[in-house]
């Protein structure tokens, strides 16, 4: 009776901690149950697949086999009677994709950033309606908003028409199937990844930070590098893997604006399975090595999140 | 509105009726048999269908193997892949009792080698593979695949090419005068280099849009299907489809009778139905390919039984079928393919 506040402050922490021990296996069992089923068994299966020898048209025979890595990695040339040297063949394909996403990622963070930042600074009532007005074309399905700007960037279609019009170009402009248009695809697909997390660390940003760093001669430059940037930096990195990791992987925007004359990460792996190819082990191989390059950068950005925690 | 509202209505009663009779799951390719078609199946037999679709063999196929086999009665693939699943073992038979309307098969479709004696596979719809010009962008000669492989000036840069190995490699060696599943070293090598060479001066590889860039005007030529260059000029491109004096690729897709189809019985009635010559008659008006049915000749449009695309020109060379090669030649074939799109 002396001292009860002192002994049922802990008490009752001990308690809730019971309570959450013995319901614990209950309470983890869904989370469990979804990282199961729809994350750890599916790459089990693909890891599997990947050592299996492959049948011809598609399907595995349960034998295992490095044929698939090998195939990756190793040339012996056409016939197969060479000596082995390193194939640059997937190589080239990583390294096209890898160069495409992370120009798309630029891209993004070059249009989102203020664009979030225009947002975030707008009055509480009306930011809604921006990142309201910033998802409705994500309403459609990616195929359909693909493919209406193929219509819309193509030699006879409305934009050239346009610019014709204008008086702006005399020639209309060659967009369809170039680079160009395989990146403005990926842009379009990608950018509410980009503007929606730096938004959310923007949002949360204290302006009056900005004011103190004023009121100390600090130049709007070495505000935005030496204030905002640290604080808003987890958005960012969010945003660019966001972005990044799809289009490292996307084929849509490739395939229906690029023309498809070249294998993208994405194409190479459906030509394994939907396509001629027929090769599973192979293609859940690239699967294997896409996922791993994603892995690492991941565990990177959770180093140095966790590193900035630490500081 | 109204109409809207009756027709759904109608359709409504149509199923309620027809899952009496039970249900037919079909496998077919995107854009390949006619509504109108499928309503009056179900008003006939009171069978339910329902269609799921693929964009090509292959995709077909990868599906079926990853476990789709036994959800479906039938599905309609190319006559190479008839021989294919054939080997699998993805095919059912029937008898020539259970097929009243067998006999319907024209003469020339009855004994094919992808399936000896039609034990599996009823003619769905034949063509040809070779490529359109748009005739308000070059005048020249069309005779050639040269057009495709080496092409004039005026079409570098405006050429679609199907996204499709198998069409791809087997026009390029039609070009080249090279056998199909040839294991030849200086033929793959010269196909090999062919094809690269070719390749700057393409726009772009697309299967399921070929008619489409045609008729939009982003390619200016493509390798196309006859059927598919015929709807094109009948959206009113201005194109032209060839019968290239190197040959071209025949192909015939079939209906099969799928291993552990759940509804065997209705997927016999519905084969039977298609070979009825009106209902063979009304894919090809929709299609605009050829039927492998005798007597459609009275229920075609007078435009698809006279269209340039299905009737060659007198001499034209004649065109080959895909050949199956076998497992070490296939990789030859495809580390060409992947060397060409790498």
């Amino acid at each position: 009776m002396a001292a009860p506040t002192p002994t049922t402050a802990p008490d009752s922490g001990a308690s809730s901690d019971a309570t959450y021990r013995s319901a614990r296996v209950p309470l983890l069992l869904p989370t469990w149950l979804v990282i199961g089923f729809f994350l750890i068994l599916p790459v089990a299966l693909m890891a599997v697949y990947s050592f299996l020898t492959k049948e011809m048209r598609g399907g595995v025979i349960w034998e295992f086999s490095l044929a698939a890595y090998d195939q990756f990695f190793i040339n012996r040339g056409l016939f197969g009677d060479e000596p082995a040297s390193l194939e640059w063949t997937y190589i080239s394909v990583f390294g096209r994709s890898i160069a495409q996403a992370a120009t798309a990622t630029t891209l993004c963070l070059l249009i989102g950033f203020p664009t979030a930042w225009f947002i975030a600074t707008r009055a509480p009532a009306t930011r809604g309606v921006w990142l309201f007005l910033i998802t409705v074309p994500y309403w459609v399905n990616l195929l359909i908003r693909t493919v209406s700007l193929r219509f819309l960037i193509r030699e006879n279609g409305p934009l050239n028409d346009a610019l014709l019009g204008s008086g702006l170009i005399a020639e209309p402009l060659a967009l369809i199937n170039t680079n160009f248009a395989v990146q403005l695809g990926l842009f379009y697909s990608y950018l509410p990844f980009m503007v929606l997390p730096i938004y959310a660390a923007v949002e949360r940003y204290n302006f009056t930070l900005s004011e103190a760093a004023a009121d100390l001669y600090a130049s709007r430059w070495v505000t935005l590098r030496d204030i905002v940037l640290p604080i808003v930096k987890p958005g960012i990195i969010a945003g660019c893997l966001l972005v990044f990791i799809p289009s490292l992987g996307a084929f849509l925007a490739p395939n229906l604006l690029g023309g498809a004359k070249n294998f993208m990460i994405g194409s190479l792996i459906e030509e394994q399975f939907k396509r001629s190819l027929g090769n599973w082990p192979f293609g859940a191989a690239v699967s294997m090595i896409l996922m791993s390059l994603v892995l690492v950068l991941l565990l990177l950005y959770a180093r140095s999140m966790a590193r900035a925690e630490a500081r | 509105m109204n109409r809207l509202i009756s027709t759904t209505s109608a359709l409504c009663l149509m199923a309620g009726a027809a899952s009496a009779e039970g249900t037919l799951s079909v496998y077919h390719w995107f854009e390949y048999i006619p509504q109108e078609l499928v309503d009056k199946f179900t008003a006939e037999t009171g069978i339910t269908v329902t269609i799921d679709t693929y964009d090509s063999n292959e995709s077909m196929l990868a599906s079926l193997k990853a476990g789709k086999l036994g959800q479906y009665d039938v599905a309609v693939p190319a006559d190479f892949m008839v021989e294919i699943m054939a080997e699998t073992g993805m095919l059912d038979t029937f008898t020539a009792e259970e097929m009243p309307n067998l006999p319907n098969i024209a003469p020339q479709w009855l004994d094919v080698p992808f399936d000896p004696g039609r034990k599996s596979s009823i003619p769905y719809q034949w063509g040809s593979t070779s490529f359109a010009v748009n005739r308000g962008v070059y005048t020249g000669d069309i005779s050639s695949l040269g057009i495709i492989f080496d092409p004039p000036e005026e079409l570098r840069g405006k050429i679609n090419v199907l996204d499709s190995q198998n069409e791809v490699l087997i026009l390029g060696s039609l070009y080249l005068g090279v056998p199909q599943c040839s294991t030849d070293r200086t033929q793959l090598k010269a196909l090999s280099d062919m094809l690269v060479a070719a390749k700057q001066h393409w726009a772009s590889f697309g299967s399921d849009t070929a008619k489409d860039v045609m008729v939009s005007g982003d390619a200016a030529a493509g390798m196309i299907y006859n059927g598919f260059s015929a709807k094109a000029r009948a959206e009113g491109a201005n194109v032209e489809y060839s019968y290239p004096k190197e040959g071209h690729v025949l192909w015939m897709d079939n209906v099969v009778l799928l291993k552990d189809a759940p509804n065997r019985a209705n997927a016999i009635t519905f084969m039977n139905f298609l070979l009825e010559p009106e209902n063979a008659a009304a894919v090809t008006n929709y299609a605009a390919y050829t039927s492998g049915v005798s007597g459609v000749e009275p229920f075609l449009d007078e435009a698809i039984r006279t269209s340039p695309e299905n009737n060659p020109p007198a001499g034209a060379a004649p065109g080959v079928f895909a050949q199956v090669c076998d497992e070490d030649t296939q990789k030859l074939y495809d580390a060409i393919w992947i060397n060409l799109k790498k």
